[in-house]
Order: structure tokens, then sequence, then C-alpha cells
């Protein structure tokens, strides 16, 4: 038996206080990759109730990412976009999800991500990391920003941290752990960065805009 | 002198491109602020960095 919308937001609301929960409520976060971190970072929103996620993501799911990523063994083909759908309103059923199966590119970012106040960018590659970032800095400078850039490998969790780069731009990670250096990435590491993307937008939701 | 990621170098003069190229930095994997603002991709080439500018390398590797 699913509860009802006001018996979950008034469990919510109990844990975060009021001010906070219709903070998170009326929040709007798009989720860019749908990965280790993505789906992470997506999961932690929407368990907190933030009200509104768009999660993007071209990508099918594959054994490869089960060591750390939120899939089940029998999602195995499935869009991201569509399973990672699937779980969350399994989590959140009255949270208002958009699921895109598609690659964002210096072409669509705009178009795509115009709705969404804070943008979080959990790609993989570095230099797709570097091109979305890039492009909501110099394209739509009125976005928060919340990216992650290295946390492979099985490094000291403590590497990694959350800077705010600039006033609008948070990242996070430990910076240099590159997953063409060797080692894959373990769930652990990635779940600590995902866990600092996801409370670096919990925060600026809040209007704490610190580190 | 130029503030580059915290530390003082005599990059005075030198375009981004020119100091990324000394960093040994792939240009496709960075964002570079100065003085707290985003330096446009195809702007690199022609901004050209003075005493006093403070500059932030963001460089990205790869994992997620």
């Amino acid at each position: 038996m699913i509860p009802t919308h006001e018996e979950m937001y008034a469990a919510l609301e109990e844990r975060h206080g009021a001010e906070l929960q219709k903070k998170l409520n009326k929040a709007s976060v798009a989720v860019c990759g749908l990965g280790g971190l993505g789906s992470n970072i997506a999961i932690a929103l929407a368990r907190a109730g933030v009200g509104n996620l768009h999660i993007i993501d071209f990508d099918r799911v594959d054994i490869s990412n089960l060591n750390r990523q939120q899939y089940f063994s029998e999602q195995l083909g499935q869009f991201k976009a569509d399973a990672m759908f699937e779980t969350l309103k399994r989590i959140a059923p009255y949270c208002n999800i958009i699921r895109e199966r598609i690659k964002l590119d210096e072409e669509n970012i705009q178009k795509f991500l115009a709705e969404d106040d804070i943008i979080v960018e959990a790609f993989d590659k570095a230099d797709q990391k570097a091109m979305l970032v890039n492009c909501v800095l110099e394209n739509m400078p009125e976005k928060y920003l919340v990216s992650g850039s290295g946390m492979a490998g099985i490094a000291p969790s403590n590497m990694i941290s959350t800077k705010r780069v600039a006033k609008r731009f948070y990242l996070c990670g430990d910076g240099v752990s590159d997953v063409e250096d060797g080692m894959g990435l373990v769930s652990s590491r990635v779940l600590i960065c995902a866990g600092h993307q996801a409370h670096a937008v919990i925060r600026i939701i809040a209007g704490e805009f610190d580190i | 002198m130029v503030k580059i990621n915290g530390e003082n170098l005599d990059k005075d003069g030198k375009t981004v491109s020119e100091v990324l190229a000394d960093m040994e930095i792939n240009g496709q994997r960075v964002a570079v602020e100065l003085n707290e603002e985003i330096v446009p991709k195809a702007k690199y080439g022609e901004t050209v960095l003075k005493d006093g500018d403070k500059v932030e390398v963001v460089r990205f590797v790869g994992g997620g």
C-alpha cells in the first residue's frame, strides 16, 4: 500500500523541518548522466523530497555498471533514464520526474536545461564534463552548477572534497584520480563523491551557499 | 605576476592558450576562470593575462 502524497510529505517535513521541505519541494534539479554519480545523486535527491527531477542519459544499463550504479540485474539492457525513473518512482511516487534518453551536446544543452534551477554534471568522460561545465557557465550564468571530478580507485575518502570555484559553480571530487590511470571506479568512493554533489545541491536549495 | 590556482607565476602578457600549453594541459578538459569570470573556450587564444590577474584552471579527469 503506497502512502498518500500528504503522508509522505508530512514524514519528510517531520525530519527536515517545514521551511526546508518547502524549498526542497519547489526545487528543480537536472541530473546529467545517470552512471555511478548520477544514479546515486538522483536517489539521494528523491529521498530528500526534491520536488522536480530531470534525469538525462542516452545509455543503457550494462553488466559493467552493477559494481557501483544503482540498477538491478534484471534491468540490464534498459535505458538508464527508464530504469532510474522506475526506481525513483518506487522511492518517491509523487516526485515530478522528467526523463530524457538523449545525449547532451553544445547545441542542445540550453534548450534541454532551460527550466532547471540547479544543474548536476555527472558524466564519466573528462572532455564531456568540461563541455557541459563550459557551456553552462558561458551561456546560462543564472544556473547553479555542481560538477564531479576525481573519484576513481581506492585512495582515501578524505581526499574528496567540495570546492566553490565560482559564485554558482561547485566542484566535488579529489580532482586527480582519473579512471584512465589504471584502477576503475569503486562503489564506495563513487558514492562519497555522489554524496558530496547531492549535499551541495541540498545546501544550495536551503540557501546555504558556503562550503 | 599572475596568480594561477593560488600560485604566483610569471605569466604576464601570455594568453590563456599559452599558459595551458606551458602547464601541459589539454584545453578540451578544463574550465578557466579569470577574476571569477568564465573565459569562453573560443577566447583562450586572445585572452591576455596581466599583472594581478587571478586565474583558476579547473581540470577534469575521467570517471563517474
